[in-house]
């Protein structure tokens, strides 16, 4: 990684005087992007068949919905929440599409991300007006809309609509159309955190509530959108899921993506006591953990090396940057 | 009494109110309810999920969270039935002591870091379950409790009820008078309150938080070796998902997730809760296991609800 450092150019205050915080700072800002390059050198020397289209657009493909969850996520984590709802609404999202899927895929996708935007809308409630801990609030929902999917729809349903499949099979220029959505998404919420008054509240309120209120900023109402934004991107992560697998099975569609995308956004340094949101690199904190478990399967080590190496890295990553990040 | 001490008993025994008033709706509306054989099954059952809650309510008294006690339960299973081979206490000792392990390296790093607690134990659940697999062949082997000693532990009876529901009875009594009889249950209160306040008074902040989170996965190794004891093997796709409800049991019974308050009386209230609710969907029969879900995080939202107006109530935030 340090050949890598300069690789990149370096940093121009890159002086020995006071070296120690600043190379903190640095794994802190380009850790992950060092780490992503690392790992994609190492396998395009050592993996056969990496580079191979197939192989790399199947890798995408696979971390898209922990892309797109991990969006919403950063946004929370970024007031001091946390969303562990995410991998129920994106079962409620699969059961809802299948239900709705007789009057053509748009309504059903609606409804769909209606259906996320409501659950994200009942746990921003209970943490913007009710008070209660983002953890527990969503921990409810975690448990009760998964039921409410499986009552919906008990067993895996397989689908035959045309359309819907097309969006989850279908390339433009060799890039699978659902890449291509995760990749606008991206985009759009980079954009929103980045340059809306928005964001720069999303933000602030998870630097510091008590100033943010004290300052007139419109606290509760941000809370209740920045969940409803992770439902949306859940229940689309969930539409898009279901839409590839050709098949609604709320019963372990998005299990444990909550903690994927927690570890995405931590990976990628955004602290969990809030005031920071790092979007570009909460996609490549998800695109790390798909290449390294990637990797390790390439290279027959057992899934439980995959775990274990998870691990350290997580606990790596947030020693790194908790110097400056955290307050 | 007036409204703050009303409110204070609500939020302290409201867990082991509600469960009273479920337990006689229960039994007038269905007659298989209160029988023995029935309660006897609701108390076996949560047994387990108990001894991984009294460790889980100290972790979160002293502001923390255990995420790690899922996977933890599922490995202490796994050494278990593995150590049955070599006799009762090797199959005891071996997961007590990899758990406790791993409590307390989690425990240091919290302690001494001062990292997030969500964050080390998420690693920890991540980790231990690669442990897990690593050593039952990523899951594919089930080691057969070999000891009849040592399966006794889970399956014997006495009255009627399986040893583990009264090892659990006597660790939650146990468990009560450390945290509201000892200097170590002030300390954990104390730091959940106000860690750096507790620090300015004497309190060993760094110690204490490391012994709770060693309880906590002591707790939950010995808890997954009883259930192998009782099933006679270890099971390696057990126990996912086992720290939300163990958490979820927790902020039931009036555990404030912000530390600094709550109890063992009321995890136990909560545990039994979860379980009573269960059982009594089971009654209804045509509901299915996906219903149970919907009620329970229906249920868990009323709670925190409840207990968020109860403490502004109180003025206690």
């Amino acid at each position: 990684m340090a050949e890598l450092a300069h690789d990149r150019g370096g940093r121009p205050d890159g002086r020995a005087a006071a070296l120690k915080p600043q190379v903190y700072a640095w794994v802190q800002d380009y850790g992950v992007y060092a780490a992503v390059l690392a790992l994609l050198l190492f396998n395009v020397l050592f993996t056969p068949h990496f580079l191979d289209a197939a192989n790399f657009r199947t890798q995408l493909v696979q971390v898209t919905p922990i892309v797109i969850v991990s969006l919403g996520m950063a946004l929370v984590i970024g007031t001091q929440g946390i969303d562990l709802s995410v991998g129920s609404v994106m079962a409620l999202a699969a059961a809802l599409t299948v239900l709705y899927l007789g009057y053509g895929w748009l309504p059903a996708l609606v409804v769909a991300v209606v259906g996320g935007a409501v659950v994200g809308a009942a746990g921003g409630a209970l943490v913007a007006y009710v008070g209660v801990q983002p953890i527990v609030a969503t921990l409810a929902l975690l448990v009760g809309v998964r039921g409410l999917a499986n009552v919906l729809v008990p067993q895996l349903v397989e689908f035959r609509n045309p359309d819907l499949i097309a969006l989850g099979s279908s390339s433009v220029a060799g890039i699978p159309v659902i890449v291509l959505i995760a990749a606008a998404l991206t985009v759009i919420v980079l954009f929103v955190v980045r340059r809306t008054t928005f964001g720069r509240q999303v933000v602030a309120i998870g630097g510091n509530r008590s100033a943010s209120e004290l300052s007139g900023l419109p606290v509760k109402r941000v809370l209740l959108t920045v969940y409803v934004i992770s439902g949306l991107l859940a229940a689309l992560a969930g539409v898009l899921a279901t839409a590839r697998l050709q098949a609604s099975d709320p019963t372990s569609l998005g299990l444990f993506i909550e903690l994927s995308a927690i570890t995405a956004v931590v990976v990628g340094g955004t602290p969990l006591t809030g005031g920071r949101i790092r979007v570009l690199s909460t996609v490549m904190g998800a695109l790390l953990m798909q290449l390294l478990a990637a990797t390790l399967i390439k290279h027959n080590l057992p899934q439980s090396w995959t775990q274990m190496v998870q691990a350290v890295i997580i606990l790596a990553a947030v020693y790194a940057t908790r110097k400056r990040g955290t307050r | 009494m007036n409204r703050e001490q009303a409110s204070r008993v609500l939020q302290q025994h409201g867990a082991v109110m509600v469960l009273g008033m479920l337990v006689i709706v229960g039994s007038l509306a269905f007659d298989s309810f209160a029988t023995p054989a029935n309660a006897a099954s609701v108390v076996v059952s949560s047994s387990f999920l108990a001894i991984i809650a009294i460790g889980m309510t100290f972790v979160i008294i002293s502001g923390g969270i255990d995420l790690s006690v899922g996977s933890l339960f599922v490995l202490g299973g796994v050494l278990a039935a593995y150590g049955s081979q070599y006799g009762p206490l090797v199959a005891l000792a071996l997961p007590l002591a990899v758990c406790g392990v791993v409590g307390l390296l989690q425990g240091l790093v919290i302690a001494r870091t001062g990292m997030a607690p969500f964050i080390v134990t998420l690693a920890g659940l991540l980790g231990v379950r690669g442990l897990m697999l690593a050593i039952s062949d990523e899951g594919a082997t089930t080691y057969l409790v070999e000891d009849r000693a040592f399966a006794a532990l889970g399956q014997g009876e006495v009255l009627g009820l399986s040893y583990p529901v009264y090892i659990t009875a006597v660790l939650a009594v146990v468990a009560m008078v450390l945290l509201q009889r000892t200097g170590f249950g002030q300390n954990v209160y104390a730091i959940g309150g106000n860690e750096q306040a507790a620090a300015l008074m004497g309190v060993p902040v760094a110690r204490t938080k490391v012994s709770v989170y060693v309880m906590s996965g002591l707790l939950a190794g010995l808890a997954g070796a009883l259930n192998a004891a009782r099933l006679s093997s270890g099971v390696t796709i057990l126990g996912i998902g086992l720290e939300l409800d163990a958490i979820a049991a927790v902020v039931i019974g009036g555990t404030l997730l912000t530390g600094g308050a709550g109890g063992i009386t009321g995890s136990v209230a909560g545990v039994l809760l979860l379980g009573v609710i269960q059982s009594l969907i089971n009654q209804v029969g045509s509901l299915t296991s996906a219903f149970q879900q919907v009620v329970s995080g229906v249920f868990l939202a009323l709670v925190v609800v409840a207990q968020r107006l109860l403490s502004k109530a109180q003025r206690l935030t």
